[in-house]
């Protein structure tokens, strides 16, 4: 008897018990669109926010100021001192002391009120130079960005974000326009094209919301302070992502130095890169989806043992149908076969069944749910092998006892 | 004489249930020609199921000798018993044992499967055995939607398809009213006078006397032509 014949036969004993094949159906089907759910949201989830990150720019390293020991030995913790310069951001911007660094923008920045005629706007409002635009990887959609010409004359201009340019001036062209920050009016030059990522998640703030004025404009103007050479960060970006490590390594050296800093466990300033910004970001999301994949993996095997339970009530009830066809000429190989098919179609139709109701709910879900669900090919493929493998290793032992029945005990039974 | 088709020499069996043996044959010497037709009867308990399980291959002997065609069955593989039961014997049984899902035609296409013909020989051969008992009209309804009589013809039409030398019928009227009884029986002589070896199995006088020849069997043993014993166990 052929394969396709067997698999004929085992078709037939699926079809012949409706009720309780779909039943069976439905435990793997469960399991199956459960894995390929979860998985697919936590991979949504990751995607959105390694997207997130690296639409702040690639090759990208971030000091920001650190620890600080005071004259008098008092130790500070993060961020209780600025301990950046605009001195700090001239050195690193030398090529012959940092050839690996390609582009340094320093940057400050606060939360104000925005004002244009009868529109009012919060957003945030970033201080820096022409460099920005560089290491951001960012485009000006209409006017121009900032020039150097700007920052060293203190000019009052400022280029917006495309959401902060819609919320002030929803009908005028913007450029041109006067927007009062924080009463200090300043002319619109530019607008930013629309980096176009969601900002749903709380890892970056909204990248089309923001105001970018000259740094020394804002020390100046906006923010005040102390120390108008102060900078509250510095973003550098190295030539390729190649020279990353040589480049944190020149950043971290030159700024020891300026900082007449002796051992590395003291520094006043941290330096990270958007590499372990990412693997933060993504760890918490990661431990989730395993979590979650695991209880979805248990729900998967309890449908299998489903199918064993079945199949094994299938050979008992179907006694006197083993003993007749081993009767009529039917091998132990074949009633094996027979039954093994049974146990794969099932678990195969259950999981085919499982990834088309994962593919929908991931179509539909993320509409209620808010968060994007990532439907890969290959997990979806490698969710419909582990089905057939359910299928089948949880087929075979109920398959061996049907081959291996005595054909008279089988014909007897009542 | 012909051709041989059966012939047991000495046979036992002994089985074996824990501490106890029953010896279900003692010794039983045999040999039934080609075109015969041959009722073994015999009482309950008398150990005939068992001489049937092992006409038919379903068992094997303790000791002694069995040569189906001339071909030796004692110690043959699950396997090999198997093909041996499609190749050479086509069973009737007392309970019809049709599949229910599947139409009388598949029903008897089945060991036609399990012999390796292909598909569209496996039909025409199925209809022209349902033809040959009279079933050419019902070949489409399943075993539930004939009468008990339809489903022991399509039960024989599924022991005659694969042109078996032996003919095994285990108690094939048990479960049949006495006119569906005799148009099954009626269609055994029909069988006989084609020229098919045939073995009945029966409790039933009536029934054997139909036959060309009767054994008797009681305790695991034999007994032919004695008219006492078949006297007393009418």
């Amino acid at each position: 008897m052929s394969w396709l014949e067997t698999f004929r036969t085992g078709l037939n004993g699926v079809r012949s018990h409706r009720l309780r094949s779909a039943l069976t159906v439905l435990g793997i089907l469960i399991g199956i669109a459960a894995v390929i759910l979860t998985v697919g949201l936590g991979e949504g989830a990751q995607a959105q926010v390694s997207s997130e990150i690296t639409s702040l720019g690639t090759n990208l390293l971030t000091i920001s100021p650190g620890s600080s020991t005071s004259s008098t030995g008092i130790r500070g913790g993060f961020g209780t001192a600025s301990t950046l310069t605009t001195a700090d951001v001239a050195a690193l911007s030398s090529k012959t002391v940092a050839p690996d660094i390609k582009a340094v923008a320093p940057t400050t920045s606060s939360t104000e009120t925005l004002t244009a005629g009868t529109a009012n706007w919060s957003s945030t409002v970033v201080g820096s130079t022409p460099a920005w635009l560089t290491v951001r990887g960012r485009t000006v959609a209409q006017g121009r960005f900032l020039d150097n010409q700007d920052v060293a004359d203190h000019e009052a201009v400022a280029v917006l974000g495309s959401v902060t340019a819609s919320e002030l001036f929803s009908r005028v062209d913007p450029v041109g326009q006067t927007v009062n920050v924080d009463g200090v009016p300043m002319t619109v030059i530019g607008v930013l094209t629309a980096t176009g990522a969601s900002s749903s998640s709380s890892t970056t703030s909204d990248q089309d919301d923001q105001v970018l004025v000259p740094i020394t404009t804002a020390a100046q103007r906006i923010f005040g302070g102390t120390s108008r050479n102060d900078v509250s960060s510095i973003i550098v970006q190295a030539t390729s992502s190649a020279n990353l490590t040589a480049a944190y390594q020149e950043a971290n050296h030159l700024l020891l130095n300026l900082h007449g800093i002796t051992t590395a466990a003291d520094a006043d300033f941290t330096i990270t890169s958007e590499q372990s910004l990412l693997s933060t970001a993504t760890s918490v999301d990661k431990t989730l989806t395993i979590l979650l994949g695991g209880v979805a993996g248990i729900s998967l095997l309890v449908g299998g043992i489903g199918v064993m339970n079945i199949m094994l009530v299938s050979v008992t009830e179907r006694i006197r149908e083993i003993g007749l066809r081993k009767a009529l000429g039917a091998t132990p190989g074949l009633i094996r076969r027979q039954f093994l098919v049974e146990a794969s179609v099932l678990g195969l139709v259950g999981g085919a069944l499982g990834a088309l109701l994962g593919i929908i709910g991931a179509i539909f879900l993320p509409g209620v749910v808010g968060d994007p669900i990532t439907i890969s090919a290959p997990a979806t493929g490698l969710a419909l092998l582990v089905a057939l493998a359910i299928g089948i290793s949880f087929g075979v032992y109920p398959a061996s006892r049907a081959a291996h029945l005595a054909p008279i005990d089988a014909l007897r039974s009542e | 004489m012909g051709d041989v088709v059966i012939r047991l020499d000495k046979v036992t069996k002994v089985y074996n249930t824990g501490t106890i043996s029953v010896a279900a044959l003692r010794g039983v010497s045999l040999s039934i020609e080609l075109g015969e037709y041959v009722a073994v009867i015999g009482p309950s308990g008398s150990g005939k199921s068992t001489l049937m399980h092992i006409l038919g291959c379903l068992d094997t002997p303790t000791t002694g000798t069995y040569l189906l065609a001339g071909e030796k069955v004692g110690g043959m593989s699950e396997a090999a018993l198997a093909e041996v039961r499609n190749r050479r014997i086509g069973f009737v049984f007392q309970q019809f044992n049709l599949l229910a899902s599947m139409s009388a035609w598949q029903n008897v296409e089945l060991p036609l499967a399990y012999a390796g013909v292909h598909r569209a020989e496996r039909k025409e051969r199925a209809m022209a055995a349902l033809g040959k008992v009279g079933l050419a009209g019902r070949v489409q309804h399943r075993p539930g939607e004939l009468s008990g009589g339809q489903q022991q013809r399509v039960a024989v039409a599924r022991a005659l398809v694969t042109e078996p030398d032996l003919i095994l019928a285990d108690e094939p009227t048990g479960n049949l009213d006495s006119v569906s009884a005799r148009d099954v029986l009626n269609l055994m002589d029909e069988l006989h006078e084609a020229g098919r070896t045939l073995v009945l199995i029966t409790h039933d006088t009536e029934v054997a006397s139909a036959s060309g020849r009767v054994l008797g069997i009681r305790d695991g043993l034999l007994v032919e032509n004695d008219d006492r014993f078949l006297e007393s166990i009418r």
